[in-house]
């Protein structure tokens, strides 16, 4: 009987100690922040990967470093990268008959080739994976994972990205910063 | 007035019924004594597939599951969208009052064929998959997959990479436990120890995010190595992150472990005992609860774990504190062990140079790998014919076995208890239907 009552004693101080603890947490100054109002700060959430972007030349941050191997979109697990070359610009009428007179003579011709940097450079975010293959299998390290999260959409092409037109937006609205690898553990 | 009554019970919300006619009745407005007068009368009242049962309208698993149960009892669908099943299981029980007779789980609501997609993707890309399969413990399946792989191409492994892996896995298992903690208990009706061990989880996760880019679903590992290194920002949040958890475990243990309340409502319930583990292949933290101290760690020892010093928390008890109480000793010691690879971490490389490439080829052959989850052990079957695609993939998920034990743990237990049984297993569906 007096056992019983110990147990019963018992019980209600465990009870009383887990109280204590909740009532210290409850004076302890506040873990979350308010989302809209706050955010998080910015060293963390600069190291989260958000979706796959271009980086520019060094000297030409509008024109991808991208050679249009298409390494990228062959890897990816989930085929959401589509990279489609320049063709090759139509020869001038000279240069057909420069091209014309070497070929007689026997030389190497010398025709005009495509340039290297892609045509097309489409992505479909709703397919990826962020697994970062596209990011490892570039020869030329053009890509990079961004620092975008805070990403919604009304609509699934909304998050279907032209690559090339966001890099020449964020070269027009940060000069000189475009090509600067992103902060991270890469 | 020849009407067919059809009726449809969400019975999730209403968990202790008295007989179906009188709730029936409740519904409709209608006297017992006229349903009565209905079943008599064969005015399809009843159940086409179990005579004197009521018509509930069930599925095919009901349906199949009425056959042979005694009109008495109640069938109770428990899911898929119920709280307590974590994600989207169902379980049908039948009931004699409170008590539960019979019981099925009904799986594959998660489906999402990843099998099959190993079959169609080479062995580089099937990473992303392994984050997904278990997104509690993702690198435990990461390391899974690339362990498997390395084994069949015989891939050497820097020792950094070694270390990294038994770092990152280790706050990973952590995680999963806290979430695990708080999930449980928000089961059983406990509101405030979840945000504890949130507000933990986030600090690993933020730890987690440097070197992964993820917070839940890391694709980290690599084919002879991880992705990325642990800088030295990364390393110095480790290292306070390790006495800071420690300090924080005293007071879990003044919170809930020590509270009465629960105590009562996990010391004797849902007694496994180690022929049932044994007969169900149920691993982890589920047979260490019942006392055999059996951890693929040590058992069958991988990478760098053979030089740390661990031991394995077991408890003779075979219920659901003893769980409880081997996931919590866990916790401390994979501190324990973060904190000696942290010591050990040697410099070099964390990717080896000769790394196999994604259209990489593996050898012709069959290898079968395992680790230690957070919910046990975590097996890889691969079946290679050469080519850069597997032949053959398949996932040993500890969920699923410590799963199917469930049926027979929770016969004759109360329906609040069979709760507490699902959250002690620790059930992270997603792994169970793969």
């Amino acid at each position: 009987m007096i056992r019983e009552f110990g147990k019963a004693l018992q019980g209600l101080w465990s009870l009383a100690i887990g109280l204590g603890v909740t009532f210290r947490a409850f004076v302890r100054p506040q873990v979350t922040v308010h989302y809209p109002r706050a955010t998080v700060d910015d060293a963390n959430l600069r190291t989260y990967h958000g979706h796959v972007e271009l980086i520019g030349k060094d000297d030409a941050p509008e024109v991808p470093r991208c050679i249009s191997c298409g390494m990228c979109a062959m890897n990816c697990p989930s085929a959401c990268l589509a990279v489609v070359k320049q063709k090759a610009p139509k020869p001038t009428p000279e240069q057909t008959k420069a091209m014309e007179e070497a070929e007689a003579r026997g030389e190497k011709v010398k025709k005009p080739t495509a340039p290297k940097d892609p045509a097309r450079f489409t992505y479909d975010f709703s397919l990826c994976s962020l697994c970062g293959t596209c990011v490892e299998s570039c020869p030329v390290d053009s890509l990079r994972f961004s620092t975008e999260l805070y990403q919604a959409g009304f609509d699934r092409n909304d998050f279907h990205f032209d690559l090339l037109a966001r890099l020449r937006g964020q070269a027009e609205s940060r000069p000189g910063e475009a090509s600067t690898p992103a902060q991270g553990g890469q | 007035m020849r009407q067919k009554y059809r009726i449809r019970l969400n019975v999730t919300t209403l968990q202790t019924l008295p007989q179906p006619e009188v709730c029936i009745a409740l519904l409709f407005e209608i006297a017992p004594n006229q349903i009565q007068r209905l079943s008599t009368q064969g005015l399809a009242m009843t159940s086409s597939v179990s005579p004197g049962r009521l018509y509930l309208g069930g599925d095919f698993y009901t349906n199949h599951f009425e056959k042979g149960s005694s009109p008495d009892t109640m069938i109770l669908n428990m899911g898929p969208q119920h709280p307590a099943t974590h994600g989207v299981l169902r379980i049908i029980f039948e009931l004699e009052g409170e008590y539960i007779l019979r019981t099925e789980p009904v799986l594959g609501y998660l489906h999402r064929m990843h099998e099959k997609m190993g079959e169609e993707q080479t062995y580089y890309q099937y990473m992303p998959n392994m984050g997904r399969v278990d997104y509690l413990h993702a690198l435990a399946w990461n390391w899974a997959w690339a362990g498997a792989v390395e084994k069949l191409g015989g891939i050497e492994v820097p020792r950094r990479a070694e270390f990294i892996r038994v770092i990152t896995c280790e706050l990973n298992r952590i995680s999963s436990h806290l979430l695990w903690w708080g999930a449980f208990l928000l089961d059983l009706g406990a509101f405030t120890p979840i945000m504890y061990g949130f507000d933990d989880r986030e600090r690993i996760l933020d730890i987690l995010q440097r070197p992964t880019g993820s917070r839940l679903t890391y694709s980290y590992y690599r084919l002879g190595g991880v992705a990325a290194d642990l800088d030295d920002t990364a390393l110095d949040m480790i290292r306070d992150f390790v006495p800071y958890l420690r300090s924080r475990l005293p007071m879990y243990r003044d919170l809930v472990t020590d509270n009465m309340i629960l105590r009562h409502r996990l010391e004797g319930v849902g007694h496994i005992s180690v022929d049932m583990c044994r007969r169900y292949g149920a691993t982890g933290p589920t047979l260490r609860g019942s006392g055999v101290a059996y951890d693929v760690r040590r058992a069958e020892p991988y990478s760098v774990y053979p030089e740390l010093d661990f031991s394995i928390p077991t408890d003779h008890e075979c219920d659901g504190m003893a769980r409880y109480n081997v996931r919590m000793a866990e916790i401390e010691q994979s501190l324990n062990i973060i904190e000696q690879a942290l010591d050990m971490l040697p410099t070099g490389e964390f990717w080896a140079k000769n790394a196999p490439k994604p259209k990489w080829k593996a050898p012709k052959g069959e290898v079968v790998f395992a680790v230690e989850g957070a919910r046990g052990k975590i097996g890889v079957h691969l079946v290679s014919d050469g080519s850069a695609k597997p032949y053959r993939v398949k996932l040993r998920a500890p969920g699923f076995s410590n799963l199917s034990l469930l049926a027979e743990v929770a016969r004759g237990t109360l329906l609040a208890d069979a709760v507490a049984i699902l959250g002690s297993l620790d059930l992270v569906i997603p792994e169970i239907d793969r």
